[in-house]
């Protein structure tokens, strides 16, 4: 396609050149940048440039005054808040008495994390060394927090909140959405109408989806009302209780999120030939032999990409505390974008800005690592 | 369980596995359909049916009631329909005011138009321009990525940033006109270019931009949206249309990029190749043969982008406050009242926020169980 040139051109058309067949021709010429530049400069004017002058932001302290923004340098005080001063207990959450059982876990994990990063030294470049390095820090820090929050019985912050959206959220409706997809994959009637049923919620409004849920969820006039009264639970109110607040929240995300995997995981499962499955019928190959030795690997690199791509998404998650719980019982709903927006509020830009800068190293080491060592590998899997 | 994996053409379900499966289906349909149920019927109720407790049917278990419609959509004397179309109105003769603005001075039009009915007409202008402009040059730069050996040098591209970055410091801080430093710094590059060809040789591909687009799909839109904020209000576009219009396409333009490359990437070459023969340009080639040939995927992309658009939370919160107040801002806005929430007319406003998309998801369904947007997941 490169060697586009004149000289594939027919002859008549260059003899008679004009003022404004050159210019016609020049910008042909160059198409490739007037087709790609507005798009390459509207993400660097409104998201790369805001990416960087963020950094600006986190370490500043950042004040409105009569014509326009103060910043005056601070350093990394307002990171220092977040993860060593009065932001902590919010942030990171209670680490102060780390148990027994806390300290084990924090070293078998540890010392898994470094084993690994020791072992995959013999196969990598030492680019893909930095890149792995950086991971296992990642890793041994949260596993660190994890064991010296919520494994030590103490309260996790804003931080732990949205791991816990991201990773329990992914796994429900992974699950359920690739059962359903499963389901709705065999010839079954109203297939139609199921699939377009189960696709809706996917594009319903955030916003109206955590009214609806709290209308739902509401224990004195909801709808649920005469169930829990019949379960006892009449006095129960799920948004005083942090754990109960979470789950309830997390019903609403797979509410909304689980169309998402089952229309793409229905996808690629109609998409696997029938012949192979025909074909392993006729050998004897058992239901679940069937699934596990040829449906399944088939599906592998789909699943793989899909769960990145809502990863993805479910860091960014704001609108559904925002909606549900106003971040409460205390903070204990509040996810790092909700956490930010609050301090926004508050007029602390700086310290919004840290958080936010948290939340990005966040997303794009556990993404990238994702990425990395489980999607391209399946990817690759598939390929060979 | 035994035989549910089985395909129709050896063996059918055992009755058990039917059960099962029609059970579970019928369990999920009822857990998707009874919230958007809720909130339908809840948009009916007056206060004392809903206070008073669980009622699930209408007729049986209570006597629906248009009032809390009538009081959210024509009790304001200016929620109208006609306030629709003077909004839509003053948007345009608005618009060629501030263009004109420079050369002739003319006072813009006072919007007269109730809460709802403004967040209506935002919502709608916003989400189609923004999709518009997010689908064009998307898929142009798909296009381009998919097809063309586009090899940028490093030098130029170097060039192009510095000054970008000079423009828009320059625009926002030292109060240049955009147009002036914009100008200004097309001519500095094009100078620079001359003089700088031959200098550099590395270049990127074309999978390098490809991922580094797609890639600005993990970037959380709160690590931008503050210094936006700041960007806009220097330039004084803040709680503008534009604005919103610019950062929704931005926010979508991954998307787009991905979905529309993996459409161009799978068709046919040849009918290109003979235009190019032809002595076609690549605009045109673009224009009046590839876009034709990817509709039905155009069409999925421009859906989803809608949807998107139409439901976005997060930079309308930081910076659609008054005049471009969008629907979810709207609703949201309606949450802190001394009554509490009124949750009757709040379903009634939740109802009309979500007919549209319920309507654009079934549409969007028919273009996926074509198959349409499932290549570039599989890629």
């Amino acid at each position: 396609m490169s060697s586009y040139t004149k000289s594939r051109q027919p002859a008549n058309i260059s003899a008679g050149v004009t003022q404004r067949n050159r210019l016609g021709e020049w910008v042909d010429r160059h198409s490739g940048t007037f087709f790609i530049a507005p798009c390459a400069t509207l993400i660097l004017i409104f998201a790369i440039f805001p990416t960087v002058y963020s950094i600006f932001f986190a370490v500043s302290r950042v004040r409105f005054t009569g014509d326009g923004l103060k910043f005056r340098y601070v350093g990394l005080r307002n990171f220092k808040k977040l993860f060593f001063g009065s932001s902590e207990v919010q942030f990171l959450g209670r680490t102060d008495p780390v148990s027994i059982f806390g300290y084990a876990i924090f070293i078998i994990i540890a010392v898994a994390v470094l084993v690994w990063l020791w072992r995959s030294g013999k196969y990598t470049t030492w680019v893909g060394m930095i890149g792995r390095t950086i991971s296992a820090a990642m890793a041994i820090f949260l596993s660190w927090l994890l064991c010296a929050s919520l494994l030590s019985g103490n309260a996790i912050g804003t931080l732990y909140t949205t791991l816990f959206y991201v990773i329990i959220g992914c796994t429900i409706q992974f699950v359920i959405g690739t059962g359903l997809a499963f389901l709705c994959s065999q010839p079954i009637y109203g297939k139609n109408f199921f699939r377009v049923v189960f696709f809706i919620p996917l594009m319903i409004t955030p916003l109206g989806v955590g009214y609806a849920m709290r209308m739902l969820a509401d224990v004195t006039k909801g709808p649920f009302e005469p169930l829990l009264a019949f379960l006892g639970l009449s006095d129960w109110i799920w948004s005083t209780d942090a754990w109960s607040a979470r789950f309830v929240m997390m019903v609403g995300d797979s509410w909304q999120w689980i169309p998402f995997i089952f229309i793409c995981m229905l996808a690629a499962l109609e998409n696997i030939p029938g012949d192979h499955v025909e074909a392993a019928q006729v050998d004897g190959a058992s239901s679940p032999q069937i699934f596990r030795e040829i449906i399944w690997p088939q599906v592998l690199p789909v699943a793989a990409t899909v769960l990145l791509i809502r990863m993805i998404e479910a860091f960014k998650i704001v609108d559904l505390p925002n909606i549900m719980t106003g971040g409460g019982p205390g903070t204990a709903t509040e996810s790092m974008t909700l956490q930010s927006m609050f301090v926004w509020r508050a007029n602390d830009m700086g310290s919004s800005a840290a958080i936010a800068y948290t939340l990005l190293i966040l997303t794009v080491v556990v993404c990238a690592s994702f990425f990395n060592y489980v999607v391209l590998g399946q990817v690759k899997r598939a390929g060979a | 369980m035994q035989q549910i994996f089985e395909s129709p053409a050896i063996g059918k379900m055992s009755p058990m596995a039917k059960i099962l499966a029609y059970t579970l289906l019928g369990v999920w349909s009822f857990f998707v359909l009874f919230p958007i149920y809720w909130v339908v019927i809840t948009s009916f109720k007056d206060a004392t049916a809903v206070n008073q407790g669980p009622f699930y049917i209408p007729f049986i278990d209570f006597q629906p009631t248009l009032e809390a419609w009538r009081v959210q959509f024509t009790e304001d004397p200016y929620c109208t329909v006609s306030a629709i179309g003077r909004q839509l109105w003053l948007l345009v003769y608005n618009s060629a005011v501030f263009v004109v603005s420079p050369v002739v001075g003319l006072n813009p039009m006072e919007p007269q138009i109730c809460k709802v009915y403004l967040a209506f007409t935002n919502s709608f202008v916003i989400s189609i321009f923004s999709t518009g402009l997010c689908v064009l040059v998307g898929s142009m730069a798909a296009y381009a990525l998919a097809r063309m050996n586009y090899a940028p040098r490093f030098g130029n591209i170097m060039v192009f940033v510095l000054l970008l970055i000079g423009v828009i410091v320059a625009t926002t801080y030292l109060g240049v006109p955009w147009w002036a430093s914009s100008s200004a710094g097309l001519a500095i590059f094009f100078f620079l270019l001359r003089a700088l060809r031959g200098y550099f040789k590395m270049s990127l591909r074309n999978n390098d931009i490809l991922f580094w687009i797609i890639s600005q799909r993990i970037l959380p839109p709160i690590v931008v949206v503050i210094p936006i904020y700041v960007m806009f209000q220097a330039v004084g576009m803040l709680d503008t249309h534009l604005a919103i219009i610019l950062l929704y396409s931005v926010a979508n333009m991954p998307i787009v990029v991905w979905l529309m490359y993996d459409f161009f990437r799978n068709l046919p070459i040849e009918l290109e190749e003979s235009a190019q023969l032809d002595g076609a340009t690549r605009l045109g080639i673009f224009w009046e043969i590839v876009l034709p040939l990817t509709r039905p995927g155009l069409a999925a992309t421009t859906l989803l982008t809608l949807v998107l658009c139409w439901n976005e939370y997060l930079f309308a919160v930081f910076l659609a406050t008054v005049k471009v107040q969008t629907m979810p801002i709207m609703v949201s806005a309606k949450n802190t009242g001394e009554k509490g929430i009124l949750w009757w007319e709040m379903s009634a406003i939740i109802s009309v926020m979500i007919i549209p998309v319920i309507i654009m998801a079934i549409l969007l369904t028919r273009f996926i169980s074509k198959g349409v947007l499932l290549g570039a997941v599989k890629g």
